[in-house]
């Protein structure tokens, strides 16, 4: 399908915690998952990416106007890899990274590796693809009679 | 032409900064900085409330407390801690950050994080949504049981609460339970393919912790002891913070 992906290195896990060795298994990951060839790592990465904006408390502040400028430098680096989505490790990235997506007018998808993994297990329902674009919403999936 | 010089107080002394120092490991090299500005280049919030990393550590060396304290600007920081990993000195700016957030009277932190922290604190869960143990422990048997139905191929896949000598203690953000169940269930298929021994907490199944962002160090501890002390209960291995 040919479809592209990069990832956010969330703070918490790589910068704070466990540096460039869990950067790297999280790539690893990544491109068990879908392939080599379509994952495009955004720059910079690993422990000298930047933060989304969603951590720290961010998400709750507040100060929406803020955050959202706050994260256009994270917009803008996932829109210059060119991949079709962006998957997020955390859960606050998550969702700042989706409601920048929407901001910006940006639109890629932004999934959880679970969903992914599972997906490409060919286990994920469909009742289990909140988060995947039109792209992969219909494909390879797990007891589609049990669509709700 | 410049801004107009900012004038500061002579003999004006940084108690703030100083204060920072003495409950930080080499006080935190708050005095080591070159003003090169990697920090600031590199900061997303720079910009914010005419504010970066580089030009509040000056104001707090200038003992400009009152301004750096009052600024909101602390709440957009993320403490990323991206300008101390670029940082040739290491300067602690985060920490920096975290006791100006503390220096600020608890109920003037900005509403949601505090209703997030108070919530966790209503009940054992630990959940910034403030869900009951028993809600979730409801969800989730309940979202277990319809996919063991509909999938027969994890009839046998589990989503234990509280079960003793469990390899892995998992805590889950409140978000799922509550507002989206079935995205719950990859993770619980993926553990079982992995044929993972593992479980929730009935107490501290919360993953996040707004009383850490709140700079509330008597909650945060509080909330990390509760799921500590419950995973210590169950004997499990292993703490996955799933946050």
């Amino acid at each position: 399908m040919k479809i592209k992906f990069t990832v956010q290195d969330p703070c918490q896990i790589v910068r704070k915690s466990y540096g460039d060795p869990i950067a790297d298994d999280l790539r690893f990951v990544v491109k068990s998952v879908v392939g080599e060839e379509n994952f495009i790592d955004m720059t910079p990465n690993k422990s000298n990416n930047f933060c989304c904006g969603g951590g720290g408390g961010f998400l709750q502040a507040g100060y929406k106007e803020e955050r959202l400028a706050y994260g256009k430098i994270k917009d803008d680096q996932i829109k210059a890899t060119g991949a079709d989505y962006c998957i997020a490790a955390c859960h606050n990235c998550h969702a700042q990274i989706h409601e920048l997506s929407e901001h910006y007018g940006s639109n890629y998808p932004v999934v959880h590796i679970w969903t992914l993994l599972c997906l490409s297990l060919g286990i994920l329902g469909p009742n289990e693809r909140e988060y995947l674009g039109d792209d992969l919403k219909g494909v390879n999936v797990f007891h589609p009679e049990t669509e709700l | 032409m410049g801004e107009a010089a900012i004038k500061i107080k002579v003999g004006k002394k940084s108690l703030f900064k100083n204060k920072v120092m003495e409950l930080l490991p080499d006080g935190g090299n708050l005095n080591a900085c070159l003003t090169c500005g990697a920090c600031s280049s590199g900061c997303p919030a720079t910009g914010l409330r005419d504010m970066d990393p580089r030009k509040f550590l000056r104001m707090a060396a200038l003992g400009m407390d009152e301004e750096i304290l009052s600024s909101e600007w602390a709440w957009m920081c993320t403490m990323c801690q991206r300008c101390i990993y670029v940082c040739p000195m290491e300067i602690n700016i985060p920490q920096l950050i975290f006791y100006t957030r503390q220096s600020w009277p608890r109920e003037t932190r900005p509403k949601g994080i505090l209703g997030s922290c108070d919530a966790a604190l209503t009940n054992k869960s630990g959940s910034a949504m403030g869900t009951p143990p028993d809600d979730f422990e409801f969800v989730v048997g309940d979202v277990l049981e319809e996919y063991q139905e509909a999938q027969p191929e994890f009839a046998d896949m589990e989503a234990p609460i509280d079960k003793e000598g469990a390899e892995f203690f998992i805590n889950q953000n409140s978000r799922e339970p509550v507002t989206e169940p079935d995205e719950m269930v990859p993770l619980w298929k993926i553990l079982h393919k992995a044929g993972v021994s593992w479980t929730y907490g009935s107490k501290g199944w919360g993953g996040e912790n707004y009383c850490m962002f709140l700079a509330d160090d008597d909650a945060w501890k509080h909330l990390a002891t509760q799921t500590l002390n419950q995973a210590d209960k169950l004997k499990c291995k292993t703490y996955l913070n799933t946050e």
